[in-house]
């Protein structure tokens, strides 16, 4: 990790990131400007002021863009043989790289995400990602089924032609990759749509990887999800669409997929259980501090995770001892300039978060929730005064408690004691949501079992908030239908074709 | 609902702030067909107010009616109402884009937001 540095913002003398005054829809391999020549401001959450402006686009840009797509589709997933497919996606990758420390910035500044996650986490997963399908693609292979000595069945995958893609604020760069990699790796075209706070660092990106990707593989659209957004979901010329983001939204694509009979993938959120056994305090050393780690990591990008461990269920045994030390850590929590790689917890993504968070920490107090800390917007001085900056907050209460069940989407967690394993479980489970959980012991079996009842897609064991392609990812219960950061991701950007081929010359001799 | 015999037992309800009706009349005007509201859940868009055009969403099994805004209904799913006990939803306005494929607040650049009242012993009644 690089320490004591400080990047100076995008577009200001001496910063590494070049800002032009605006930027229109990345269609076709070039910058267009939006049909109708509307544009939005872009907020930077660190100052709470514009710092450029993209495109405000309407329909007829997504049409422009799925137009380039489909240009593009036939070249890109049937002619061009699949090691050509992977050396692009080994060329964006490399690119990407050789470019981390400006995407870094660019990220930050946009999102208000620390700038060591941006340089530790963000980019170089989105690098390897890329990396990791190019691979993956090569791997996929068909199946051939003998249904007699003569006739043979080919299951073949072939790519869906055009797909729509919606990327949530939270990791703008990341989640592209998350979504683009497969898509491109499976033979298909996308138009990308990213959200509305953080539509920025991904045209950084395009410009980057521009030389690389043949025109209209990847096409980026922005403006408002009610009119963009939707315009692509419905759209009879995607063949699949995939979309991170909240549970309403969700339902809402997966109707406007159902209208159109094609694929919709979904990652919709959690309210994920992060649990302390209490063996974590058998003794004071590494174990107990990364245990300690992983409930501070609540505070991970500002909360700003759906598989934020936001509850957090510690035996009550141990709840004392391990308050104090949990409590030591998060005192010690820097809060600032995200530019600042020494800066730990960066300012939420905009101002509703900032109104959404405080709004449940007022429902949690009047729930009778404890506050044991924090609770406030954070105030900061000089050009940060107007940032988007949250305390690190923890409640104490009980599981049935709004601040339980709903995700704050901030850095908030709610607390709750358990007294025995199958205490631990049933709280864990009482939730709508599966997407993420946490186990902590030393006692390897235990972990075990309570990781397999848990109902949640992903479940760390000894850790959390670890991303490593090759781990998939997805919901359980509400939590979302679909998976990706695996090479399972690639069936869901393919279709089947089965071929049924007879060899033997002679009639069926029914007529 | 039924009666869980904790101390909590009201069921959720909604109303709305003056700048919200303002703001629900304004876009009536341009959606004649009416508007609907549904509460959200989960994710980066937690506790925002979808609201659409009626029709847009389909309301479905899992859709309980929380009550009427401006004439307009405001659904949450069934399993979310269950955890909203005596919670008052406050449908109020306020600056900044809509969140997912939300309508804005009447015009761009607002939105619907909610704030909460947590009620006890009928203090919530309207």
């Amino acid at each position: 990790m690089q320490i004591n540095k400080v990047y100076v913002p995008p577009g200001q003398p001496g910063s590494i990131v070049e800002l032009k005054e605006k930027y229109g829809n990345f269609i076709g391999g070039r910058f267009v400007a939006p049909v109708k020549g509307q544009y939005m401001e872009d907020i930077s959450p660190v100052t709470g002021k514009p710092f450029t402006k993209v495109a405000k686009s309407t329909p007829e840009d997504v049409e422009l863009a799925l137009d380039a797509a489909h240009a593009a589709k036939e070249k890109w997933g049937e002619i061009l043989p699949l090691s050509e497919r992977a050396k692009v996606l080994n060329k964006i990758a490399d690119a990407i790289e050789a470019n981390e420390e400006m995407l870094s910035v660019a990220e930050s500044w946009e999102n208000g995400k620390p700038v060591r996650e941006t340089l530790n986490v963000d980019i170089p997963m989105a690098v390897d990602h890329f990396r990791y399908f190019a691979g993956a693609a090569r791997m996929l292979e068909g199946t051939i089924t003998e249904v007699d000595k003569d006739t043979l069945s080919y299951q073949i995958h072939e790519p869906l032609g055009v797909v729509g893609q919606i990327v949530p604020f939270n990791f703008p760069l990341m989640l592209a990759s998350w979504k683009i990699a497969p898509a491109l790796a499976a033979g298909n075209c996308t138009v990308v749509k990213p959200a509305s706070p953080t539509p920025w660092s991904i045209l950084k990106m395009m410009e980057i990887i521009n030389d690389v990707v043949p025109p209209g593989v990847i096409n980026v659209v922005t403006g408002p999800g009610a009119e963009i957004g939707k315009a692509l979901a419905t759209s009879p010329r995607i063949a699949k669409i995939a979309f991170t983001g909240e549970t309403v939204t969700g339902r809402l694509i997966m109707q406007y997929a159902a209208q159109n009979i094609i694929p919709a993938t979904l990652e919709l959120g959690g309210k994920s259980p992060n649990i302390f056994f209490d063996d974590v305090l058998a003794k004071e050393d590494d174990f107990m501090r990364k245990a300690v780690e992983g409930f501070v990591l609540y505070a991970f990008n500002k909360g700003e995770v759906c598989t934020c461990p936001s509850r957090a269920l510690v035996q009550e045994s141990i709840y004392d001892r391990f308050m104090a030390k949990a409590l030591d850590s998060i005192k010690k929590i820097k809060q600032g300039n995200p530019l600042d790689t020494n800066t730990m917890i960066g300012p939420q993504v905009s101002a509703q978060q900032i109104q959404k968070i405080s709004s449940y920490v007022d429902i949690g107090k009047q729930e009778g929730a404890q506050l044991v800390v924090g609770g406030q917007r954070a105030k900061m001085e000089g050009d940060l005064a107007g940032g988007y900056f949250f305390q690190p907050t923890i409640f104490k209460g009980e599981n049935n408690m709004r601040i339980f069940q709903e995700e704050i989407f901030g850095p908030v967690v709610a607390v709750t004691t358990f007294k025995d394993e199958s205490d631990a479980i049933r709280i864990a489970n009482d939730t709508l949501y599966g997407l993420g959980a946490g186990v902590w012991s030393r006692d390897g079996t235990r972990a075990y079992r309570v990781s397999r009842a848990i109902k949640a897609g992903r479940v760390w064991v000894n850790c959390y908030h670890s991303y490593p392609v090759g781990a998939s990812f997805g919901g359980y219960k509400i939590s979302g239908v679909g998976r990706e950061t695996h090479r399972m991701a690639l069936e869901h950007y393919t279709q089947t074709k089965s071929m049924l081929v007879s060899y033997s010359e002679k009639p069926m001799g029914f007529f | 609902m039924a009666d869980t015999g904790s101390a909590i037992t009201h069921t959720p309800s909604v109303v709305a702030t003056p700048a919200a009706l303002a703001a629900i009349r304004e876009l009536l005007r341009d959606h004649r067909g009416g508007i609907a509201f549904f509460q959200s859940g989960g994710c980066c868009d937690n506790s925002a107010p979808m609201c659409f055009e009626e029709g847009e969403m389909i309301v479905g099994q899992v859709d309980k009616l929380v009550g009427k805004v401006g004439g307009c209904p405001y659904y949450m799913d069934f399993r979310q109402y269950e955890t909203y006990h005596s919670s008052q939803i406050i449908l109020d306005v306020e600056d900044g884009e809509a969140d997912g494929f939300s309508l804005p607040a009447g015009r761009d650049g607002r939105h619907f937001i909610t704030r909460t009242k947590i009620c006890a012993a009928n203090a919530c009644n309207v």
